[in-house]
């Protein structure tokens, strides 16, 4: 590298060779969902359709032409924003995603605070004291989360806390009945009505979100809190931490600003793989909450071959990703100050 | 910290001066570690004594108990480590039953340490300005406020240029010799009266081992500081210590004045570690302990014969250019479109038409600085690296024309071959001695020489002297100096014609350096090969090489045979390399 180039064009240029992969991802989703058995103008058509009403919607999807054609056509679509309609709903692909992604999104990422808290001192806490009981009980508890099915952990803590309890909302959905949904500006709930102060409504989407952000959080403890504790574990027996000891620093110095500090690094790895997996794979909490996020629309997509809706859900995920890499490498680069934000 | 913890440490730690002029008397200390395999003694029953303002050298070879003796005294063990008995008095505080909270107070203030590899005992996220800060408002020496000045008054204490920009580097952007700097400002920003530097040179050259070295002397006369010198290396030790004590198996076989142990050593330990250490006058014959047994040599190969009139390496015009990286930018220059100012180098010229020759049987040491090119160089001739322009003619061809990643399929890729600096690293963790040995066989070798593997491995190991019992062992089941004759047998395996030492014995006790050095002293002799002995140590280079380059900033700053060079240096820098070296007092003949 001749001359030194700015920040930004690095951005744009890591954004731009992510190109490719998109594209890859576009055809392998394409085919796929073509390979798979299942016919959506039959679907569509309804049980009664005869032969040749379903070859007339089929005409009508444009199903019926070859397939490079229809991929070109897809192509076009996207070039101008468009992922198509769903059969099954009628709406636009696009429209659907943006309103439901923030639903996932806003349980998702509350999830995964309450795990980092849970997590992060529990790694920690075991890494300073191996092998001695706190050092158990963590394994116990990371276990435990993380074997338990989370439409077992779901329903368990629906029967306690709302049914027996009745400490909790019921579990319906992003908001009660009562409530309206506040204006769209973030596109979660919580922070919209804060927004505008509505507190009642801020608190009634919180409560509507505990139930499942505690099941997800319990289910995503375990690496955070493995990772944590290995990370810290192999900090603490670094030379540098040594140094910090025989200068005679606080504990709390060195855990925090020399240890901690040090040993984060693994852990926003392990984070960013955390919650792209849980952002579209949680169709069995959000199906047990009802909650109207990606993932069970994309199952939903998925069983009446509904390709639009499928192609556009893999394609949004595929992007978030791309987007979600950049920011933990830039997260790197002012943590770290060894690591450049280079390609 | 509160002001009243401050205050308690400071009463608490006003030494009792009735009781004794020591700084610290240490009694029969006894430490031991519980392995795996049960209770491990490391230190046993060593006593010792510290005045006021005096260095004290410990001094022993890997495993001696020399650096935990000095853990044990700022109660910094591993888990696993305990003082099991004896006495440590510090200042008239009883430094083996203090608290926990008492014991903070004295390391950083009272007594603190300097370690051996700085750039790993520094925080490499935190900007050397902080962690000095860190430590001074630890122990209530500076404020919130006034931290940042002093923390730039230390560094322009020990001697960094540019105290101010310098305050905002972070470890990795430093050098290994200011690394060290920093870790010295660290263990004096509170002016402790005791000062513990464990092997706080191994790794620097000699002359920033020198500077470091000096520097340390000065600041602990300057603010009356004693201090504990650990090294393996006995004529460092002599020559910046008052009193030295000699450690084996964990306990203190021997101490008395600097001086006198040099002249009269007593115990046959200290007599084996004076002679191995490498000095003027002295043959590398003469480095082994007197009872050795001498090495039944295996049978001399036939000298090939050498065409007449050529080098077995000629190096002409050699350049290696590296691209220049982009300075390091911070996040919030990140939007702004920064330009390179035009008259900025874009390249750094690592080695700069450099000439060198090798002949056939003879030894050449490469001598310099780090960061003098002498590794790039050594790089290039192995044909690892790829140089930007000149020539490098092995045995009549051009090796250089070769690229390096095609070299390795090269014929002429068995004929040269290297022994690495760190005996440990450059073995495969996963592999035996003897599949260390047999990979360079099978991977170069003939089918011949695959089928015969067994038995030339079995040759091998006789000749590096490693007994066949231990072929079957993993790198992390031997020795330092085991692990180095595997190292060695593996570059000779396929008879190669030039053998590139890079520092082959700088990981090494003194005593297994010495019998290294003679191992390939022999081995050169066997099997009729020339050395590139690549080091920073020139008693070291003295005693198997019979020519020195000495490099400096990518070029060579002079050459010649090495008595003749050593004696009368022709240029400046070579006086100061020579100087540089620390002169043990003379040793009684």
């Amino acid at each position: 590298m001749a001359a030194p180039t700015s920040r930004l064009s690095t951005i744009a240029r890591r954004l731009g060779q992510a190109l490719p992969a998109l594209f890859g991802v576009i055809v392998v989703t394409f085919l796929l969902t073509r390979a798979l058995p299942g016919d959506p103008a039959a679907y569509f058509a309804g049980p009664a359709a005869d032969a040749k009403s379903i070859a007339q919607i089929r005409e009508s999807l444009g199903l019926d032409r070859p397939l490079p054609e229809q991929f070109l056509l897809y192509l076009k679509d996207l070039a101008r924003g468009e992922m198509g309609n769903s059969i099954s709903t009628g709406q636009p692909v696009a429209e659907e995603l943006i309103r439901r992604l923030p639903a996932s999104l806003e349980l998702t990422f509350f999830a995964l605070l309450l795990s980092l808290a849970i997590a992060v001192p529990m790694g920690v806490l075991a890494a300073t004291h191996p092998g001695k009981p706190i050092d158990h009980i963590c394994r116990f508890i990371v276990t435990a989360g993380v074997s338990l099915p989370t439409f077992f952990t779901g329903l368990a803590l629906v029967f306690v806390f709302y049914y027996l309890l009745g400490w909790a909302p019921s579990p319906l959905g992003r908001l009660d009945f009562a409530y309206v949904s506040p204006p769209t500006v973030t596109g979660f709930y919580v922070i919209d009505a804060l927004l505008i102060g509505d507190l009642e409504t801020a608190w009634a989407a919180l409560a509507q979100l505990t139930l499942p952000a505690i099941t997800l959080a319990l289910f995503t403890l375990a690496p955070l809190a493995r990772m944590t504790r290995a990370s810290m574990l192999q900090v603490l027996s670094s030379e540098f931490i040594r140094t910090a000891r025989a200068a005679g620093l606080s504990g709390a110095t060195v855990l925090g600003t020399y240890a901690f500090r040090n040993a984060v690094l693994p852990v926003i790895t392990t984070l960013g793989m955390v919650f792209s997996f849980t952002l579209g794979a949680n169709v069995l909490v959000e199906k047990v909450f009802a909650w109207p996020g990606i993932g069970s629309y994309a199952v939903e997509a998925l069983v009446v071959s509904d390709y639009a809706a499928v192609q556009g859900f893999v394609l949004s995920m595929a992007v978030l990703f791309v987007a979600l890499n950049l920011v933990i490498d830039i997260l790197y680069t002012l943590i770290d100050p060894r690591i450049q934000l280079d390609d | 910290m509160s002001p009243d913890a401050t205050n308690f440490g400071k009463t608490i730690m006003e030494p009792d001066k009735k009781t004794s002029k020591n700084l610290v008397e240490v009694d029969n200390l006894t430490v031991e570690f519980t392995t795996r395999n049960g209770i491990v003694q490391a230190v046993s029953d060593v006593s010792f004594h510290i005045a006021k303002g005096e260095t004290l050298g410990i001094v022993g070879e890997s495993g001696s108990g020399k650096s935990v003796t000095s853990y044990a005294l700022m109660r910094i063990l591993e888990a696993n480590g305990m003082i099991a008995s004896g006495d440590m008095v510090y200042g008239g505080i009883d430094l083996k039953n203090a608290s926990n909270s008492t014991m903070r107070e004295i390391r950083g203030r009272e007594i603190s340490m300097i370690f051996q590899n700085p750039r790993a005992a520094l925080n490499p996220i935190r900007k050397v300005g902080k962690q000095l800060e860190d430590v001074m408002r630890q122990h209530g020496f500076a404020t919130r406020q006034n931290a940042k000045a002093k923390a730039i008054e230390l560094l322009k204490m020990v001697r960094i240029n540019n105290p101010e920009d310098r305050y905002h580097s972070y470890p990795h952007e430093l050098s290994g010799g200011m690394c060290q700097r920093i870790v010295i400002a660290v263990a004096i920003a509170c002016q402790p009266r005791l000062l513990i530097a464990d092997e706080p040179t191994t790794g620097l050259d000699v002359t920033t081992q020198k500077a470091v070295l000096d520097l340390v002397g000065e600041l602990t006369k300057a603010q009356g500081m004693s201090t504990i010198l650990i090294t393996h290396d006995l004529g460092l030790a002599s020559a910046y210590c008052d009193r030295l004590i000699v450690m084996e198996k964990g306990r203190v076989v021997e101490s008395a004045g600097a001086a006198d142990m040099f002249a009269r050593p007593a115990h046959p330990y200290t007599q084996k570690l004076i002679r191995a250490t490498p000095r003027l006058g002295a043959d590398i014959r003469d480095l082994l302990p007197e009872d050795a047994e001498p090495r039944t040599p295996s049978e001399p190969k036939a000298p090939a014969v050498h065409p007449e009139g050529q080098p077995l390496l000629q190096v002409t015009d050699l350049v290696k250019d590296f691209p220049l990286k982009a300075p390091v930018k911070k996040l919030r220059d990140m939007f702004k479109t920064a330009k390179a100012p035009d008259d900025e180098p874009t390249v750094f010229r690592a080695v700069d038409t450099l000439n060198m020759t090798i002949d056939y049987g003879e030894s050449v040491g490469l001598v310099g600085e780090s960061g003098c090119g002498k590794s790039t160089t050594s790089s290039m001739v192995m044909r690892l690296l790829d140089p930007t322009s000149g020539s490098i003619v092995f045995d009549g061809v051009d090796i250089g024309a070769m690229p390096a990643k095609d070299f390795a399929t090269s014929e002429y890729r068995s004929k040269l071959q290297m022994v690495f600096q760190d005996p440990t690293d450059s073995l495969n963790p996963r592999f035996t001695a003897r599949q260390s040995i047999a990979d360079p066989l099978f991977r170069l070798g003939g089918p011949e020489v695959r089928r015969d593997a067994d038995r030339r491995v079995a040759r091998l190991a006789d000749m590096v002297g490693l007994p066949k019992s231990l072929l079957e062992r993993f790198p992390h089941q031997l020795s330092g100096g085991q692990k180095a004759r595997v190292g060695i047998a593996r570059a000779i395996a396929l008879d190669p014609k030039l053998l590139i030492l890079d520092e082959p014995t700088a990981a090494l006790d003194v005593s297994v350096q010495a019998v290294v050095l003679n191992l390939l002293l022999d081995l050169k002799d066997e099997l009729d090969m020339s050395y590139l002995f690549v080091s920073h140590d020139l008693n070291v280079v003295r005693l198997l090489c019979e020519k020195v380059v000495v490099m400096r900033g990518g070029r060579i700053e002079e050459t010649g045979e090495t008595e003749a060079l050593m004696s009368n240096p022709q240029t400046e820098y070579t006086r100061m390399l020579l100087s540089a070296i620390p002169h043990p007092p003379e040793m009684a003949a």
